[in-house]
C-alpha cells in the first residue's frame, strides 16, 4: 500500500564552481522513514533545498503526488505541505518561541493586520504538549541553549502538518532523553502517513528508526536499499566508495604522566559552573562527558576567557594564568573550538583561507607589516588537503561550505595557531563517518607530539575511545573521574546523571 | 531521563531595562535642570521642549521602524523638507484645500520611502546607499521645486494651527508627537508589520526560509518611514508657516541618535517606541537645560555627542553582565 508522495528525477544543480548535484534522484513513500546519506558536501542538504524551494534546480523534474511540479520558493513548498528542519538553525534570536514557530502564518485578530497572540501562545503551548516539551512559549529564542533551540525548529517543522518531513540532521544537538522523544514522534508521523526524510551521520540512528536508505555520493546517486538488507559496513563503504573499511580505530599513545600543563582550581560561574577543578596532563586527551547543559561548554568558555569567571584559579605550566579575554588565552597558548560553529567559530562571509589563518595573522606578518599571502596560501592549502575539506578552492566563502566541512575549517584554524592546549567543543558533530576518524587520527597525533586536548563530547562512544581520562559533568560540578581502562558507557552515565547531594565521596 | 535546563535567570525583559535605565536618566536630567535654574522647570518652557520635540520626535518615530529591521534611513530630513514644499506648491501654488496640501506631504513621505525601500529590498543597494542617494536627490529636488525660496502659508492662516494651535495652552504639534507615539507602538507591538519588523532585523534569512515576503514588508517598513518623515514635513511648515527648502539636513542624525538613546539596537532586532519618545526628549531637555544655563552654543553640541556616546555605552555594558 505504498504511495509514492515525491519523486527526483535527473536532478542538477551548479553553484559557482561547484557542481553539487550531477542527474540525483530520490524517491519518497507515504509513511515511510528515508534516511539520505553520504559523506560532507555530497549534497543532500542541496537536494533538500531543491525540494523545499529554497534554490530552484537546474535540471531534472519533481514529481509530488502524481503531478510533475516547480517549487519555486520556500512557501510554494510549504503550501504544498513539504516541511524542513535546516541543519543550520534558521530562527529569529530577537523573538519569542512561539512567534518564531507561526512566523508568515500567524494568528490575527479579528482588524486587519492586527495580532492575536493569545491564540498564538495558546497553539504553541498545545503543540509542546503533544512533544512532550517543557518550554515557556514568550521565552526569547536568545536564551536557549542549542538544544532547546533545535527542539524549537522541530516543533516549527511539526506544526505545518506536512505530508513531507525533511529532518537535515536534527539530533546533532540533542541529548539521549531529546532523540527518543523526536524518535517517538517520528513513529507517531509516520502512522499519520507523512513521508519522513532522515539526514545523519549517526549510523546507529539510521539503523533504528529508518526503512530505506539513499546514499550519494559527490553529488551522484549511488543507490537506495532498504534499511534491513545491508549492515553498517555496506552502507559506509558505498558512502565512501571504497569497499574495504571499516571505521579506524586510532591507537591512543599512551597518556604521559609527567607535567601538568593545566590546572583549575574552584572555579565557578554563576549557577552553570560550580567548584570546577581538575587538571590536564602534558601529551593527554581529558575527555569532559557529561549531558546536554551539564556545564561543559561553560567550563571551557571561562577558561578561554570568554566569560568572565566569578572565582577560581587557572595555572598554566606551573604559573598562574590571568586570562581575562580570549586574546590572553590565546597567548597562553591554549584554543578552543566552539560547538556552535557558526556563531562563535567562522566569519561565514569571508573565505577559507582567511578563517584558516585568523587566529594567527601574526605567524604571517612580515616584519614590515605585510601580510604574507603565499604563505596563508600554503597553510589553507594544506589543510583543505589533510582535513579532506571539499571546497573548489581556499577562496570560496565559508558560508557556501556544507555545514560537516565548515567544522574541518574550524578545526583548520585552531591547528594552524598551533596551541600547546585544544579545548574542542563536539569535535565531530556533523562530521561524516570517513572524516570522523581523520580528526581521531589528528588529535591522536597532537598528543603524540606533545600536545594536550580537553575534548568535549556527548557521544559516548568518542569519549570512551580517544580520552585517556574522564571528567564527568552534572549540572555545573564535576561528580566524577574515570580513567580509561575503568570507564564504560553505563559508570559514565551513572556520574552524568548524578545531582547535587549524591555526590560520592 | 530529564534533565534540568541551566537557564540564566532573565529578572527584566532586555528592553525593559533599557527604557528603565533612559526613563531614570531623563527624570535625572529633569531635577538636575530643575535645581539649576529655576527658569527650566517652568510651564512655558516645558511647553517650549515639549513643542521642539515633536518634529525630530515624529522623524525619529519613523527611524526606528527601519532601524529595527538592522537598515537605516538618512533621508528622512531631507525627506521631511522635500513633503513641506511639495505642501507648500499643492496649498500655496495650486490653491488647493488644506486637506490636500496634508495628503501631498505625507504621500509625498511615502513615495520616497516607498522608493529607497524598492531599492533596499528589490535591488538590494545596503541601505545607507540606497538612503544616502534618497537624500541628495530630496534636497535638491526642494530646492528645485520651490525655486530655492521659501514657501509661505499667508494665504491660508488655517495651515499655521496645525501645528501651533493649542488646548489649554498645549500646541497641537505636541498632541500630534504622542498620539502618533501611540498609533506606532501600537503597529510595533500588535500587528503583524510590527512582527515582521523584528524577525527581519533578527535573522532575515531564516525569515525569508518561513516563507514570509521579506521583499514586501521591508518595502512596506520604508514607506511608514516616509510617511513619518512626511508627516514631520507638514509639521515643520505649519510652525514656521513656511516650507523652507534649504532646512531639513541634518535632523536626520538627530532622529537617529533619538532612536539609539531610546536603546534601539542598530544592529537590529531590538527596539520600542517608548524608548524612541524618552530618547527624543533626552535630547530636547539637554539641549534646552544647557541653553537656560548658559552654556554656549558650540558646547552644547559637544556635550549631546558625549552623552549620545554615553547612552550607547550603558546598553553595551549591561547587555554583557548578562
Ligand atoms: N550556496 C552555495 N554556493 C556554493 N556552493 C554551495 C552552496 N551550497 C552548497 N554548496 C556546495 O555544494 C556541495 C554540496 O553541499 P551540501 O550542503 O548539499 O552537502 P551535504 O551533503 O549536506 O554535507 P554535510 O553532511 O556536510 O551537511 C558542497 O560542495 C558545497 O560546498
Ligand atoms: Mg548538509
Amino acid at each position: 500500500m505504498s504511495q509514492i508522495l515525491v519523486s527526483m528525477d535527473g536532478i542538477s544543480k551548479q553553484f559557482p564552481g561547484v557542481l553539487a548535484l550531477d542527474q540525483c534522484r530520490f524517491e519518497l513513500q507515504a509513511g515511510e522513514v528515508h534516511a539520505l546519506v553520504g559523506e560532507n558536501g555530497a549534497g543532500k542538504s542541496t537536494m533538500m533545498k531543491i525540494l523545499t524551494g529554497v534554490y530552484t534546480k537546474d535540471e531534472g523534474r519533481i514529481v509530488y503526488k502524481g503531478k510533475e511540479v516547480e517549487i519555486a520558493n520556500t512557501k510554494a513548498a510549504q503550501s504544498m505541505g513539504i516541511g524542513i528542519i535546516h541543519q543550520e538553525l534558521q530562527l529569529m534570536p530577537d523573538l519569542t518561541v512561539a512567534q518564531n514557530i507561526f512566523i508568515g502564518r500567524e494568528p490575527r485578530a479579528a482588524l486587519p493586520l492586527f495580532l492575536n497572540d493569545k491564540e498564538l501562545n495558546e497553539r504553541t503551548k498545545i503543540l509542546f504538549r503533544q512533544m512532550n516539551l517543557n518550554l515557556d512559549p514568550r521565552t526569547l529564542v536568545s536564551e536557549l541553549t542549542v538544544a532547546k533551540q533545535q527542539m524549537v525548529e522541530i516543533a516549527k517543522a511539526l506544526s505545518y502538518k506536512s505530508g513531507v518531513l525533511i529532518m537535515d540532521e536534527p539530533t546533532a544537538a540533542l541529548t539521549n532523553a531529546e532523540i527518543d522523544e523526536l524518535f517517538r514522534m517520528i513513529g507517531q508521523l509516520k502512522e499519520q502517513g507523512v513521508g519522513i526524510v532522515y539526514i545523519s551521520h549517526r549510523m546507529e540512528e539510521l539503523k533504528r528508526i529508518t526503512d530505506r536508505i539513499t546514499v550519494m555520493r559527490d553529488g551522484c546517486y549511488v543507490d537506495t536499499v532498504r534499511t534491513d538488507a545491508v549492515s553498517v559496513d555496506e552502507i559506509i563503504a558505498m558512502m565512501v566508495g571504497r569497499q574495504i573499511y571499516s571505521v579506524s580505530k586510532p591507537s591512543i599513545s599512551a597518556g604521559t604522566k609527567q607535567a601538568k600543563v593545566l590546572e583549575v582550581r574552584g572555579l565557578n560561574r554563576g549557577s552553570a559552573v560550580k567548584d570546577v577543578s581538575f587538571h590536564l596532563n602534558k601529551g593527554e586527551i581529558v575527555g569532559f562527558a557529561g549531558l546536554m547543559g551539564a556545564g561543559r561548554t561553560e567550563v571551557a568558555r571561562a577558561i578561554f576567557g570568554a566569560d568572565r569567571i566569578d572565582s577560581g584559579e587557572i595555572i598554566v605550566n606551573g604559573r598562574k594564568a590571568s586570562i581575562k579575554a580570549p586574546k590572553d588565552a590565546v597567548r597562553y597558548g591554549i584554543g578552543y573550538l566552539s560547538e556552535d560553529r557558526k556563531r562563535y567559530g567562522l566569519l561565514v562571509d569571508m573565505d577559507v583561507k582567511t578563517n584558516i589563518s585568523i587566529a594567527s595573522y601574526r605567524s604571517f606578518r612580515s616584519s614590515a607589516g605585510w601580510m604574507k599571502q603565499a604563505g596563508m596560501e600554503r597553510n589553507a592549502e594544506a589543510y583543505v588537503e589533510s582535513l579532506k575539506i571539499k571546497t573548489p578552492s581556499i577562496d570560496q566563502r565559508v558560508k557556501f561550505l556544507s555545514g560537516g566541512n565548515q567544522q574541518k575549517v574550524v578545526i583548520g584554524k585552531w591547528l594552524t595557531r598551533d596551541c600547546q592546549i585544544l579545548m574542542i567543543d563536539e569535535p565531530t558533530r556533523g562530521i561524516d563517518v570517513g572524516a570522523k576518524s581523520e580528526i581521531y587520527k589528528l588529535l591522536d597525533e597532537l598528543v603524540r607530539q606533545g600536545k594536550s586536548i580537553i575534548m568535549i563530547s556527548s557521544e559516548l562512544p568518542e569519549i570512551l575511545r580517544m580520552s585517556h581520562r574522564i571528567v564527568v559533568m552534572c549540572e555545573g560540578r564535576i561528580t566524577g573521574e574515570l580513567s580509561s581502562e575503568e570507564a564504560t558507557q553505563e559508570s559514565i552515565m551513572k556520574y552524568a546523571t548524578m545531582r547535587a547531594g549524591e555526590i560520592a565521596k | 531521563m530529564k534533565l534540568a535546563e541551566v537557564r540564566k535567570p532573565v529578572a527584566i525583559k532586555t528592553g525593559a531595562a533599557q527604557k528603565l535605565l533612559a526613563f531614570a536618566s531623563l527624570i535625572l536630567l529633569v531635577v538636575f535642570f530643575s535645581l539649576s535654574s529655576p527658569n527650566f522647570f517652568r510651564f512655558d518652557n516645558l511647553i517650549g521642549i515639549m513643542l521642539s520635540t515633536a518634529v525630530i520626535g515624529v522623524l525619529a518615530l519613523g527611524s526606528t521602524f527601519v532601524i529595527i529591521t538592522g537598515g537605516i534611513d538618512l533621508s528622512v530630513g531631507t525627506v521631511m523638507t522635500f513633503a513641506s514644499v511639495m505642501t507648500g506648491v499643492v496649498i500655496t501654488f495650486w490653491g488647493l484645500p488644506i486637506p490636500l496640501g496634508i495628503a501631498g506631504g505625507i504621500l509625498t513621505g511615502a513615495l520616497c520611502g516607498f522608493i529607497s525601500g524598492w531599492l533596499v529590498a528589490k535591488m538590494n543597494i545596503p541601505p545607507f546607499i540606497a538612503t544616502l542617494g534618497m537624500m541628495m536627490v530630496t534636497k535638491g529636488l526642494s530646492l528645485v521645486v520651490s525655486g530655492t525660496k521659501p514657501i509661505y502659508f499667508n494665504d491660508t492662516p488655517a495651515f499655521a494651527k496645525l501645528a501651533m494651535g493649542t488646548v489649554l495652552k498645549v500646541p497641537y504639534a505636541v498632541f500630534i508627537f504622542f498620539g502618533l507615539a501611540v498609533i506606532a507602538s501600537i503597529v510595533l507591538s500588535k500587528t503583524i508589520i510590527g512582527r515582521y519588523n523584528f524577525a527581519l532585523g533578527s535573522n532575515e534569512e531564516a525569515t525569508r526560509l518561513s516563507g514570509v515576503n521579506v521583499t514586501f514588508w521591508k518595502i512596506i517598513i520604508y514607506v511608514i518611514t516616509g510617511a513619518f518623515a512626511g508627516i514631520a514635513g507638514i509639521m515643520m511648515a505649519s510652525r514656521l508657516n513656511s516650507a523652507q527648502p534649504a532646512l531639513g539636513s541634518g535632523y536626520e542624525l538627530e532622529a537617529i541618535a533619538a532612536v539609539v538613546i531610546g536603546g534601539t539596537s542598530l544592529s537590529g532586532g531590538q527596539g520600542s517606541i517608548l524608548g524612541t519618545v524618552i530618547g527624543a526628549l533626552i535630547m530636547s531637555v539637554l539641549t534646552n537645560g544647557l541653553r537656560i544655563l548658559s552654556v554656549p552654543q558650540e558646547w552644547q553640541v559637544v556635550i549631546v555627542g558625549i552623552v549620545v556616546i554615553g547612552a550607547v555605552y550603558a546598553d553595551i555594558l549591561r547587555r554583557r553582565k548578562k
